[in-house]
């Protein structure tokens, strides 16, 4: 270990996606303020968003194209309005990947809304880097991917990056940073690497400030968010769930807790569920700073809602970034209609039965909401295997994509159709047309990718 | 030894994770005395057959006894995942209340600890 003895750093958690609550961030920084006046001298505590799923980049790179001044966060004056004045007075640090594709543009509404707010212009950080759209990277992706890469329309490409700039800028003295994509336990990492003086390849330490930051990535999810089950799974106050906020000691040890006053709960059991949530290999949890193992790990609930995470190892990091690159993907089409009454199920099933024979060229998936959707499959093999259940009340969902639009939009007509060609009784038909995108994957070695922050406020 | 047979939902919780056409699906035991069971029945095998018509290549099975949890990895069940599938839910996120679905035969003794109202089935 090559940490200096700091007091545990605190790290709260006010969105877990592009589109979350508001209101979240509130409660968590009147929390974060209240434990620093009564926490050991010296202690830190920061705010993290996390903003960006797999096809967020993507959707942010197509609204920058419409405007050069948009593409961050949408959501992102919402989220931080709130509370943005009382993190800048209460030193309250702030990192987050909520700049999409346009961190620049994001940093000069952060400082324009400090403006306006009437507080201090803050010291602002970009982290840049990830975004691979030059030519030169272009070419070196083409390398790794080959002729699939070859006629499509490449919307995005983005590397994961890692904590070390965020490190490097908190320690340049960041008040906030602004990333585009890193990599989501990274907005932790990175704080803490700051804060307690870690090196970049104390591998134990890394893993476990990262499981910390996996835990708090999902905003509410390890709060009781996504985890009521009536009878089987209660959670109080769901409807004003709090958010997380972790305690992170010196050896990288975490207990993880939520904002004081708000509803959900934090037990071993949430903390399990999201412990694994969207990990592989639990030896094996690769992220740009460390591959972490939570093989060994365990969780022991300390008191109410505060639950201690130890055993996390790490191991070194991979050598290469992993890159998505995102393209247009034709188009998505979706029709619905709904039978109800006496045979309803089957009148439905007739109507599928139809646009199959109608949509001849276009591959139909077919739901029967009510009876059979989300676990059904594309090819349709369980609704075949699934007899009438006697449904009185279904909903016919049919969906099909293709390249070109035109084909895609036969779909809506033949369902719209239905009204008047199809089973008796059908109604509330409903059709979307939607434009797909598409993602591959490569590794990148890491020297190909230089990340970089930059201070550009005030 | 007795025992009768309940949905695992019973018995465990868990949540779906994806990344790209991936899906996970964590089985986590409502109590320790009962992850022993999980492990014996709730194998790989069970697993793809629950999934057959998703037509996964592939079920790898993670035990982690310290978290009384296992782990398990389905390739290709997304139909692509969530920018090539045409489901509603093409993240797959239901998927863990298909995976609880599955019968689990419980002796009399630990009947106690199952999860749920009483009666329930």
């Amino acid at each position: 270990m090559t940490s200096i003895a700091r007091p545990p750093l605190l790290v709260g958690c006010a969105a877990g996606f592009s589109g979350d609550r508001t209101d979240a961030a509130g409660p968590v920084v009147d929390t974060l303020i209240a434990r620093l006046a009564q926490g050991p001298s010296g202690q830190r505590a920061f705010l993290i968003f996390e903003t960006l799923a797999e096809r967020t980049l993507a959707l942010a790179q197509l609204r920058r194209r419409a405007d050069p001044e948009a593409g961050y966060e949408p959501l992102l004056d919402a989220m931080l309005r709130p509370v943005l004045a009382r993190c800048l007075l209460h030193g309250i640090r702030i990192v987050s990947n909520f700049g999409a594709a346009n961190p620049r543009a994001a940093a000069r509404h952060i400082a324009r809304m400090a403006r306006e707010l009437g507080a201090t212009a803050p010291r602002i950080a970009v982290v840049e880097g990830d975004d691979l759209s030059s030519p030169e990277q272009r070419a070196l992706l083409r390398e790794q991917l080959g002729a699939r890469m070859d006629g499509l329309a490449v919307v995005s490409a983005n590397a994961y990056i890692g904590a070390e700039p965020i490190a490097a800028a908190l320690d340049a003295g960041a008040q906030i940073v602004v990333c585009g994509r890193v990599a989501d336990p990274s907005l932790t990492v990175g704080p803490a690497m700051s804060h307690f003086g870690w090196r970049a390849d104390d591998w134990t330490v890394l893993g476990r400030a990262t499981m910390a930051g996996h835990l708090l990535e999902c905003g509410a999810q390890v709060c009781g968010g996504y985890f009521a089950d009536p009878g089987y799974k209660d959670v109080p106050g769901l409807e004003r769930v709090g958010f997380p906020i972790a305690e992170i000691e010196a050896d990288g040890r975490c207990t993880i807790g939520k904002a004081d006053g708000t509803g959900g709960l934090v037990t071993e059991s949430t903390v399990k569920e999201q412990l694994l949530y969207e990990v592989h290999d639990p030896a094996a949890y690769l992220t740009p700073d460390v591959i972490a193992d939570i093989g060994e790990a365990q969780v022991a609930a300390q008191d109410t809602d505060r639950v201690l995470l130890t055993g996390v190892r790490g191991h070194a990091r991979p050598s290469h970034y992993k890159v998505n690159v995102c393209h247009e993907g034709g188009w998505l089409a979706e029709g619905e209609i709904s039978y109800a009454g006496a045979r309803a199920e089957a009148r439905a099933r007739l109507a599928a039965d139809v646009l199959r024979s109608r949509l001849a060229g276009l591959t139909l998936r077919v739901d029967l909401i009510g009876a059979l959707s989300l676990f059904n499959d594309d090819a349709g093999h369980a609704l075949a295997a699934t007899p009438d259940s006697g449904m009185r009340d279904v909903r016919l969902r049919v969906a099909a994509t293709h390249a070109d639009r035109a084909e895609a939009e036969r779909l809506g007509r033949e369902v719209m159709a239905l009204y008047t060609c199809g089973p008796a009784g059908g109604g509330g038909v409903r059709s979307t047309l939607t434009p797909r995108l598409n993602t591959l994957s490569c590794l990148l070695a890491r020297e190909a990718v230089p990340v970089r922050f930059e201070m550009v406020a005030p | 030894m007795n025992c009768i047979t309940v949905p695992l939902y019973r018995a465990a919780h868990g949540r779906t994770g994806d990344k790209g056409d991936r899906s996970n699906i964590s089985v986590i035991a409502w109590h320790t005395d009962l992850f022993a069971l999980l492990v014996e029945q709730i194998t790989p095998e069970a697993v793809a057959a629950q999934f057959r018509h998703r037509s996964p290549s592939c079920v790898q099975r993670f035990v982690l006894p310290r978290l009384q949890a296992m782990n398990f990895v389905l390739d290709a069940v997304l139909d692509g995942g969530v920018n090539d599938a045409l489901n509603l839910d093409a993240h797959g996120k239901a998927l863990s209340f298909l995976l609880l679905e599955l019968p689990i035969d419980v002796p009399d003794h630990l009947q106690h600890l199952l999860a749920g109202p009483s009666g329930s089935p």
